[in-house]
């Protein structure tokens, strides 16, 4: 049972990361390529309807692994407490910046939130990469099952880890740019003219960096977390992920490179969630090792909630789970096709 | 008592108590809008959608506050409350989990729709999605009361080896009878601030003799939604919380009522101010017998008072949780004479015209919010010294590794973030009231009116 419930979370993460990473990215990006007030209302509205739903998922992702792995919320939480606190106030600002830019009708005004919403989604997208890197690289567990960061100590990968060294540095690094080109496909599936022209070529410019990145963090992974590769060579099915991931590169840029915006945005879609699932695959059945010694590891039999929770839970949260999906399909099938601003001011972006 | 652990929970209560200023207004907007809604679909009187969709903008930016002011809640149970958390997350993870897949995808999804879909939205469908917006808030308010309930009143659970609680029985942690009661009184009393504001708004506009008719709807909706939450308020949901709590939480009550000696007949007093060195209450009115009566139906019956329990669980503050439960109350009364009076004036057909009544009715909208925050702390103090009652005691819930230093940096970031989202909340309704209900315009006018939004410097 705790093994379906650490699969749950891992899609669910997923899901988070590719739902509202393409309205991170393109927050990141809505700086350089909408030149005037209209073209960043089209970039707001591309994502007005549907960004909240998409923040849902972490939502929805945070209480499922409450209930499922009590031990690893309340360490894990406790533990990344000031990037934590950081990751609510960014949230905040930028739900601030998309909602609130619309109210008022001044240049002043709506470039303050632009940049608040562009900046937020950034650094957004940098920590949640960094928080990545560090469940993957360990975290200095005591035998309570606690830990503490700072947010840096010496930047080395060690036993005594900040939040920040010059890995989980690299791995933020990744997920933005990865986020920058999944938000610019994701803008050129909604829009046309020369924002569309610009969102491509943005995708252009940062799929080098991406493949670049890629090979390097995956280099670096197994040099900075030398045991990363154990489950891999148990199963060597695993191998299939990292496949996966030169796959979707490799067809995103054919589709990219033919205009076909969907298949290029759907390629980040796998790109992502195989990266993302790559990670998980390696790390089970840990959920957060200790960079203090193996025996500290939370692991899903040690940090799991009790039977009967779980068997309930996975009662409604199927339920629930169809019926979110009905309601996704439903939105998006309302907002589907390219924004066009003159379909009238009902929007409110 | 322990620096880190103050630094704790006055984050906690900043943040939440902040937090439900918005959501209150939310929760209880929504049944009123469907009301405005389902008006305007059965008599076809457009000036109810027109009604409908100005409380819609406000809505809209209580809910963004809303939910920004909210992810902090869920991420604080495992970031300041960590031992809490692992104590209690196989439990009550289910309600906060249930929130998220039930509650938010439902408000979120239909929220959207509502807001920015009514032209491309049947009628009936967009009064749907107004339905499923009350729906979902609703929703959401129970699973969070669910929470709290068991945290006042812990069910279907048992103690494993590792020291942690499990959940043995679903529905009875879902079923809580704590949770029901406590429920009611919670949205009884969201829906007196969503419809004092309503009234409040209206009686502004017509004093101010402007947009008169959303005034008239504003004033009537309002007064007529306030009167019948306001006894609901006081009966049955809060007589029922006050005999639960006697049964259950005898301690909480006596700190509430102020009274030290176990004893028959007991009164229930209105005004006084608790001296908690001479055990005694200056200057007091009371009423005799009262509080017997109201608790077990008894004018003789005894009540337990705070000298039956040892110190150590008593309630930590009980001046401070006797004021916030006098006021609330008292509060709760006031309600009910204003609306009562505001009623009666609407069935005579004297209320629009009478300004005396308009301004109380204008200047009565904080006092739903006074009355609800302090309805929250009689609750959230009153269950103290625990966290979670009789079973896990506050000091021994919070995150011992985050010290006070870092609890600081965070409370201060709260404050700070906070002071801006308030400063943008009251410009941002400020001027939805005044500008006031979009008029009703025919459609082709509207188009233009949209041609000309969208290049708003030629306009100029």
């Amino acid at each position: 049972m705790s093994t379906i419930w650490f699969m749950i979370v891992a899609v669910m993460v997923a899901i988070y990361v590719v739902l509202d990473g393409f309205d991170l990215g393109a927050g990141a990006v809505h700086l350089f390529i909408a030149k005037d007030d209209a073209e960043r209302r089209t970039v707001i509205r591309a994502i007005g309807p549907v960004w909240d739903g998409n923040e849902v998922w972490l939502l929805a992702a945070g209480g499922t692994l409450y209930f499922a792995f009590p031990q690893l919320y309340a360490s894990g939480f406790s533990g990344f407490y000031l990037p934590l606190m950081m990751v609510l106030w960014l949230l905040m600002l930028r739900a601030i910046g998309i909602e609130f830019r619309a109210h008022v009708q001044e240049q002043v005004w709506r470039g303050f939130f632009d940049t608040i919403f562009g900046v937020s989604s950034i650094l957004l997208a940098i920590f949640f990469g960094a928080a990545l890197g560090n469940v993957v690289r360990g975290v200095p567990l005591n035998p309570d099952g606690y830990f503490f960061e700072p947010l840096w100590t010496n930047w080395r990968v060690g036993a005594q880890n900040g939040v920040l060294d010059w890995y989980t540095v690299m791995c933020g690094v990744v997920a933005l740019v990865t986020l920058v080109v999944h938000g610019s496909l994701y803008l050129a599936t909604k829009t046309e003219g020369p924002l569309n022209y610009r969102a491509r070529k943005v995708a252009s410019w940062f799929w080098p960096v991406q493949v670049l990145l890629t090979i390097f963090s995956l280099i670096a992974t197994v040099y900075a977390v030398p045991h990363i590769l154990e489950n891999y060579t148990r199963w060597p099915i695993g191998f299939l992920l990292p496949a996966l991931v030169i796959g979707s590169l490799v067809y995103m840029y054919f589709a990219h490179s033919r205009r076909q915006e969907k298949g290029a945005f759907l390629a980040s879609c796998a790109y992502i969630i195989a990266m993302l699932v790559g990670a998980v695959f390696a790390l089970y059945p840990n959920v957060l090792p200790a960079s203090t010694g193996a025996q500290y590891n939370l692991t899903i039999y040690n940090s799991a909630a009790g039977v009967h929770g779980l068997s309930v839970g996975f009662v409604w949260w199927s339920i629930g789970m169809i019926l979110a999906a009905v309601y996704f399909i439903f939105v998006y099938r309302m907002f589907r096709g390219k924004v066009r601003l003159e379909e009238g001011s009902e929007h409110g972006y | 008592m322990d620096s880190a652990l103050l630094i704790h929970r006055l984050q906690f209560a900043f943040t939440v108590t902040y937090h439900y200023l918005f959501p209150q207004l939310t929760m209880g907007l929504a049944p009123l809008i469907v009301i405005l809604k389902t008006i305007a679909l059965k008599t076809g009187d457009e000036r109810y959608d027109q009604a409908a969709r100005f409380w819609a903008k406000i809505f809209g930016i209580n809910f963004v506050i809303g939910v920004v002011t909210g992810i902090p809640m869920e991420f604080q149970f495992g970031t300041n409350w960590s031992h809490f958390s692992r104590f209690a997350g196989g439990v009550i993870g289910q309600t906060l989990a249930m929130e998220g897949c039930f509650a938010f995808f439902l408000e979120s999804t239909f929220l959207g729709l509502f807001l920015y879909g009514e032209k491309r939205l049947s009628k009936g469908l967009h009064w749907f999605s107004a339905l499923m917006v009350f729906l979902g808030s609703w929703m959401s308010g129970y699973f969070i009361v669910a929470t709290d309930a068991w945290m006042q009143h812990p069910v279907g659970y048992q103690r494993v080896a590792d020291g942690s609680v499990q959940l043995t029985s679903f529905w009875q942690l879902v079923l809580n009878p704590w949770a029901w009661w406590q429920y009611a009184h919670n949205m009884s009393g969201a829906v007196i601030t969503g419809a004092f504001v309503m009234a409040a708004v209206g009686a502004f506009y017509l004093l101010s003799e402007k947009h008169i008719e959303q005034g008239h709807i504003f004033v009537r909706v309002g007064v007529i939604a306030a009167l019948f939450v306001s006894l609901v308020q006081i009966v049955p949901t809060g007589d029922a919380q006050g005999r639960m709590l006697a049964r259950n939480q005898p301690v909480t009550l006596a700190a509430m009522e102020a009274l030290w000696d176990t004893q028959p007949g007991a009164p229930l007093v209105i005004l006084g101010q608790p001296d908690m060195n001479a055990q005694k209450i200056d200057n007091p009115i009371v009423i005799p017998k009262m509080l017997s009566f109201l608790t077990w139906q008894s004018w003789g019956a005894e009540v337990k008072g705070l000298n039956s329990v040892a110190k150590q669980d008593w309630p930590e503050n009980i001046p401070l949780l006797y004021y916030t439960y006098h006021i609330m109350v008292g509060l709760g009364t006031i309600f009910i004479a204003v609306t009562a009076v505001a009623t009666f004036l609407l069935w005579r057909r004297k209320l629009y015209g009478a300004r005396w009544m308009l301004w109380i009715l204008l200047l009565s909208f904080p006092f739903p919010y006074i009355a609800n925050t302090a309805g929250w702390m009689t609750a959230e103090f009153g269950r103290q010294p625990w966290l979670i009652y009789g079973v896990l005691r506050t000091v021994d819930g919070y995150s011992k590794m985050v010290s006070a230093g870092n609890a600081w940096f965070s409370f201060l970031g709260f404050l700070g973030m906070y002071t801006v989202l308030s400063v943008l909340f009251l410009f941002l309704v400020r001027r939805e009231i005044e500008h006031g209900p979009e008029p009703i315009v025919p459609p082709q006018l509207r188009e233009q009116i949209d041609a000309a939004r969208l290049n708003p410097l030629e306009v100029r």
